[in-house]
């Protein structure tokens, strides 16, 4: 009988110091440390850090369940966490909200809402304007062009739930592009949107991008990671990888993420990175 | 009836003119500050606050009584009324975050627990020497009999604070009301927007609870609200139309039942309130029943006249009857039942526009086109004549006859 081996692990809290931690850079928009969510005694998210890139393109991707619609959330306080820092271009994020923009999924809202659609792309102005003061005609002119930049000009006296799922998730964009933020989280953009949508959409979000703007998606559809982001965040859970598409977006981090769920026959059809 | 119309023009007394003039106030307050807590879908909670009122009543008149005051001054009740309506309202709130209990059984377990506790104050207070003639029950169903100018004052300074609250929180709450967690994300805390949504309910509740009593208080702060999403698509607009609604219920109410000697105010008012209600319900132009029904039958009919015609060019027989009728009374087919030459040139038109769609379904394989062809749209009103033109060629219409050239 052997004695099992030991690796002796020298751990720095026994010599009296603690590892300090790396500054948290400025230019970064949207950094979390060791973000912790639960939903009662389960994390859901469980001591994730990331650093989101400037004016790119984040895809978060993870199978169903792993957290990503969570992580968003919790970094914008949406749900509490349980543990964790969130800093938004190096400020804590309640200084700089008015820098982020969100597009909630579709499901959270009440489609029987007294509101068209010019209103819901007002709302995006409602924190600027404040609780006195009052919406003006500039406010409506840039309204409207936020509404004809995703390409639902005509449809602005229309009641928000009379139109179709892929018109509202594009209204609830031009609610984003009329906060004039610098970060944008999208929350499954493309989900269950029809094809004329999605275009309009990733036309949006490039079009950010080239502004400069940082763009971060949580995204279902691992066909189109590749031709339409620059950066991937995987998670279950934990965090599993992040990095440019072209070094990160690999077979074999992807079945680290999503375990047996993915058929090799799927991944021979992805555009991914050879690793 | 000329009792109501000097009611209506407030000459029917000094009682009656302070009435039809506070119940207009609190109509329109009710109405205006109802309105969102009807679109967040918690409008049963002011049934909960407006029950738990009654404790409250009943120990401010116990503590006014045992510190040697009279125990009616009614800005004491009011007072009282206020503090165990808040608890109550807290409770609710905290049984349905903390627990694992829903918001309706939360509101049901305070509004019963409250409103007893309150039966019982009042039931001790009836035995006190002081409490004989105190009045309390008056709270429960309202009362305007000996109204006094200061409760007039009460409801005017109360109401208009409440509606100017509700004007100032518009944009926040509605922003909860519609999207709670886009409201999170910009920055506003939800459930401060909601207890301040609720106390402004619980203000009016009790500023109202002398008028109309506080268990008629809740239809002046739902009925309205929901009368007015019948006549507009906006939010803003609920707000004051449901205050209009509200005040012109309380106006009306409180005149007719000046008008008689035997009406209750509060009940009065409710049933003026219900009226606009019906009215709405059945005639509002887009929202309202008898609109939806009429839409529906057309479009019924545009079905039934599409897939006639369709049989009629395939010379398939027509079964329905409701088919038949249609094109009959359209002078398409004949009474025995035979197409006439306008059903046949019709049926011809359906037939190619159905032929066109299915090679337009085939050139554009687009999700966005399956959501144009709903069946019944002539395909000129989607693409151009020249696209139309190039489907026409590929459907391969009638060719010349004769050999080649």
């Amino acid at each position: 009988m052997t004695r099992p081996t030991e690796t002796p692990i020298t751990l720095a809290a026994t010599e009296g110091r603690v590892t300090p931690r790396a500054a948290i850079p400025a230019d970064a928009p949207l950094v979390l440390r060791g973000l912790t969510v639960s939903y009662g005694e389960k994390p859901a998210v469980f001591s994730v850090d990331a650093t989101f890139a400037p004016e790119a393109m984040t895809a978060i991707i993870g199978p169903n369940g792993a957290g990503k619609s969570t992580m968003l959330k919790a970094a914008l306080g949406v749900i509490p966490r349980l543990s964790g820092e969130v800093a938004v271009f190096g400020q804590p994020i309640d200084v700089a909200r008015d820098r982020i923009a969100y597009v909630p999924q579709r499901a959270s809202v009440d489609w029987d809402f007294p509101t068209t659609v010019i209103d819901v792309v007002l709302m995006g102005l409602y924190r600027r304007v404040g609780l006195l003061g009052r919406l003006t005609g500039a406010h409506l002119s840039r309204a409207r062009d936020c509404l004809d930049r995703v390409g639902m000009g005509d449809f602005a006296a229309r009641q928000i739930g009379q139109l179709s799922g892929g018109q509202q998730q594009r209204v609830f964009l031009a609610r984003a592009l009329a906060q004039d933020a610098d970060l944008y989280l999208l929350d499954e953009p493309f989900a269950g949107v029809d094809a004329a949508t999605e275009r309009a959409i990733i036309d949006v979000l490039k079009a950010l991008k080239a502004q400069k703007k940082a763009v971060v998606c949580v995204h279902h559809d691992l066909a189109t990671v590749a031709s339409y982001f620059d950066e991937v965040f995987l998670i279950n859970v934990r965090r599993i990888a992040q990095g440019p598409v072209a070094e990160t977006f690999t077979a074999e981090n992807l079945h680290a993420t999503y375990g047996g769920r993915l058929a090799t026959t799927h991944l021979d059809q992805l555009d991914l990175a050879q690793g | 009836m000329g009792n109501f119309l000097s009611a209506l023009l407030l000459q029917a007394g000094y009682n009656a003119a302070l009435v039809a003039t506070g119940s207009a106030l609190l109509g329109f307050a009710a109405g205006a500050s109802g309105t969102f807590l009807f679109l967040r879908k918690r409008a049963l909670v002011s049934d909960a606050v407006a029950h738990a009122t009654l404790p409250g009543v009943g120990l401010a008149f116990i503590l006014m009584v045992a510190l040697g005051g009279d125990g009616r001054s009614l800005l004491g009740l009011l007072a009282g009324s206020a503090v165990t309506a808040a608890l109550g309202l807290l409770l609710v709130e905290w049984i349905a975050r903390r627990t694992r209990l829903s918001e309706d059984a939360a509101i049901g377990a305070v509004l019963s627990v409250f409103f007893g506790v309150g039966i019982v104050l009042l039931t001790v207070i009836q035995t006190m020497s002081a409490g004989r003639q105190a009045g309390l029950e008056s709270f429960l169903l309202g009362s305007t009999a000996g109204m006094l100018f200061q409760d007039a004052v009460v409801i005017a300074v109360g109401g208009t604070l409440a509606v100017l609250a509700t004007y100032l929180l518009r944009r926040p709450m509605t922003l909860v009301a519609f999207d709670p967690e886009y409201a999170a994300a910009s920055g506003y805390d939800v459930r401060r927007i909601d207890l301040a949504m609720m106390g402004l309910v619980m203000a009016v509740t009790v500023i109202g609870l002398k008028l109309v009593g506080l268990i008629l208080i809740v239809a002046m702060l739902i009925v309205p609200p929901v009368t007015a999403r019948f006549w507009t698509e906006r939010a803003g607009r609920v707000v004051w139309i449901a205050g209009a609604l509200g005040g012109v219920a309380g106006y009306l109410g409180a005149a007719i039942s000046a008008s008689a000697p035997a009406l209750p105010t509060g009940p009065i008012i409710v049933l003026v309130a219900a009226g606009l209600f019906l009215l709405s319900l059945v005639l509002a132009p887009a929202r309202g029943v008898a609109a939806a029904l009429l839409r529906h039958r057309r479009f019924q009919r545009r079905v039934h006249r599409r897939q006639g015609l369709l049989a009629l060019a395939r010379s398939e027989p027509i079964l329905e009857r409701y088919t038949l009728r249609v094109l009959r009374a359209e002078g398409l087919v004949r009474p025995d039942g035979v197409a006439t030459e306008a059903g046949r040139a019709q049926a011809a038109k359906v037939a190619r526009d159905e032929c066109r769609w299915d090679i337009a379904r085939q050139v554009h394989q687009d999700a966005g086109l399956t959501g144009r062809y709903d069946g019944l749209t002539p395909i000129e009103e989607v693409f151009t004549a020249d696209e139309i033109e190039a489907f026409d060629s590929r459907l391969g219409g009638p060719r010349p006859v004769g050999g080649l050239a």
